[in-house]
């Protein structure tokens, strides 16, 4: 068994850390409840210029945004502290780490408190019960199942294109921004249906790494609208099994690239 | 057996990328560490040197499971470094010169309090640990201070206290002494010479000061070019150098004739003698001089010795001299 209370512990630290810089603390809180809000905003925009998205009233993107919004500022605020694996890998510092008698990955989620994401979160989760309350969703048991069991989902998949992205590191010590490239082109690419996108770009992000599957399937599933793209309805509710892949997809390449760790010259 | 730490034909390769031509570049495989074979024994302590470069920090993160080996296998207390790492977390202490296991932002008896939960120690083995440690480095008057205000010598006898706290068998020091003033070198010093004469712990030890070296370690293992070039008594690495002690006598006035197997210095006042095994023969021949003045004995400099072994190995067989792994 895994024995929580050494992680208790670490955020314990951190949060003391963290209660040494209080002002600094306020200031970033609300800058990220205003990058949220221009998350959202950016939809609404959208939709002054056209009344459809993609073949998607708003009321019905407003569905996707809040999925992808809620399951990705929860994945961020829980793991998106791994993007500083570049710095303890090019530093070294990665070491200190490795010595001590707990799991590489949480200690280094704990490193640091990012409570200021907490508003992100909280906006996100916003958006999409204020959608699925407006949206005019024909309630059965399984769409109620559904409205949580995909955002959960999703903040584990994002997790792991997290983790992944973040891993990236160990063979390559200079990743810069690459890794954004998936996590928060990630979240950009399923705050939209992909009726939006076409071709290859489509197939590649939409099937080939399964963002399909964190917010426009299950939306889809909600409404109990046809696929246009023709997948059958049941998909929106396998969705989220799409998660486990991707965990475990990620939980291979963090091992493997732990021991791929280079450290530094002495 | 006893020992505490095996390691047979531990290898470690990287992969480097080398300038050839404007552009292109070469892909090189180096090995910073070329095939040790290493046996600690329970309460020995170890002084594992060599020049930049040759190794040292690439062996120590092998055997504490922060890099894993190209070849060759280690074990130390029992267990195999990289996959049962966090068991042998519990069971070692590493202290590195240039990284903290201390919370930059918290008091060092908070990361102190920290770390007893991190290792689950018990609370009295933890506190009478403490208690200790505070008495022998001096802890006190900077026991709630911010780690990120302590000066470097504080600092480092927070870290010294902060591997021990769980009471490991092996201690791993990788240059605890760097950048630190006489004084908090001597701190240091004395504090591992006590520890080590427990026979508890096991200490093993890299180092630039071969000052500490000789303060603490009995046995030496020199490495060079990632091989080992020398392990044994600092004793026997004289011997195997043929350094010798001097006997250097002063007079008052100066010799006509000097006696058999003197040098003369300083317009013939005064004599240097070289020799090998006991000092007393020429000791005795010397007290009947009448001009005697001053006699003193220096002993054989290690640092020479070990200039000598490092030049002795010759040029690099492969890749630059202190090639840092992993750095951009």
């Amino acid at each position: 068994m895994v024995e929580l209370r050494p992680y208790v512990a670490l955020f314990r630290g951190q949060a003391r850390s963290l209660a040494s810089y209080r002002a600094s603390f306020v200031l970033e809180l609300s800058t990220n409840v205003f990058a949220t809000v221009m998350d959202v905003l950016t939809v609404l925009v959208l939709f002054r210029v056209s009344r459809t998205l993609g073949g998607f009233t708003l009321r019905e993107a407003l569905l996707v945004v809040g999925l992808s919004s809620c399951a990705f500022a929860a994945a961020d605020l829980a793991v998106g502290n791994i993007e500083r694996i570049k710095f303890y890998v090019r530093t070294g510092l990665l070491d200190a780490v490795l010595v001590r008698p707990l799991g590489a990955l949480p200690q280094l989620l704990l490193m640091d408190l990012p409570l200021r994401k907490l508003s992100r979160c909280a906006f996100g989760t916003g958006v999409l019960v204020f959608a699925a309350a407006t949206a005019g969703i024909d309630w059965t048991p399984g769409r109620v199942v559904l409205v949580v069991a995909a955002p959960l989902a999703g903040v584990v998949f994002f997790s792991a294109i997290f983790v992944v992205s973040a891993a990236v590191a160990f063979w390559w010590v200079e990743t810069g921004e690459i890794g954004n490239a998936f996590t928060y082109g990630g979240r950009d690419f399923t705050s939209y249906p992909i009726t939006v996108y076409s071709g290859w770009f489509r197939r590649l992000f939409a099937y080939g790494m399964g963002f399909a599957f964190v917010s426009y399937y299950p939306a889809l599933a909600l409404l109990g609208r046809a696929d246009p793209l023709g997948l059958p309805v049941w998909v929106g509710y396998a969705a989220p099994s799409v998660a486990v892949v991707a965990a475990a997809a990620a939980s291979v390449v963090w091992r493997v690239g732990i021991r791929h760790y280079r450290s530094t010259g002495s | 057996m006893t020992a505490v730490i095996e390691a047979r034909g531990l290898r470690k390769e990287f992969t480097v990328r080398v300038k050839a031509g404007r552009l292109r570049r070469e892909k090189r495989v180096v090995a910073a560490v070329d095939g040790v074979d290493l046996r600690v024994e329970r309460g020995e302590m170890l002084g594992y040197i060599g020049p930049n470069g040759a190794g040292k920090s690439t062996t120590l993160k092998m055997l504490t499971g922060i890099l894993t080996p190209s070849a060759g296998e280690a074990r130390v207390c029992g267990l195999v470094p990289v996959p049962q790492r966090t068991r042998l977390a519990r069971r070692i202490g590493v202290v590195f010169g240039q990284r903290s296991q201390l919370w930059w932002d918290l008091p060092l008896r908070d990361s102190f309090d920290l770390l007893r939960h991190i290792y689950r120690a018990p609370a009295a083995d933890h506190a009478t640990r403490l208690r200790r440690c505070r008495g022998l480095l001096d802890l006190d008057a900077f026991m709630d201070t911010p780690v990120r205000q302590l000066s470097l010598g504080q600092r480092m006898r927070g870290e010294l206290t902060a591997a021990l706290l769980h009471g490991p068998e092996v201690l791993f020091l990788d240059e605890p002494t760097i950048g630190l003033d006489v004084v908090s070198k001597q701190a240091v010093r004395s504090f591992l010479a006590d520890l080590g004469a427990g026979g508890d712990v096991t200490l093993v030890l890299t180092t630039h000061d071969l000052a500490d070296i000789e303060r603490l370690c009995r046995r030496l293992v020199v490495i060079d070019h990632g091989r080992v070039v020398h392990d044994g008594s600092i004793e026997a690495l004289h011997a195997r150098y043929g350094s010798r002690r001097r006997v250097v006598v002063d007079l008052d006035e100066p010799v006509a004739e000097p006696p058999e197997g003197a040098a003369v210095e300083a317009d013939g006042r005064r004599l240097v003698f070289t020799v090998e095994g006991p000092a007393a023969p020429v000791i005795a021949r010397l007290a009947g001089l009448p001009t005697l003045r001053d006699l003193t004995i220096e002993e054989p400099d290690i640092e020479e010795v070990v200039t000598r072994l490092y030049l002795a190995s010759g040029p690099q067989p492969h890749g630059e001299p202190g090639i840092s792994p992993g750095a951009p």
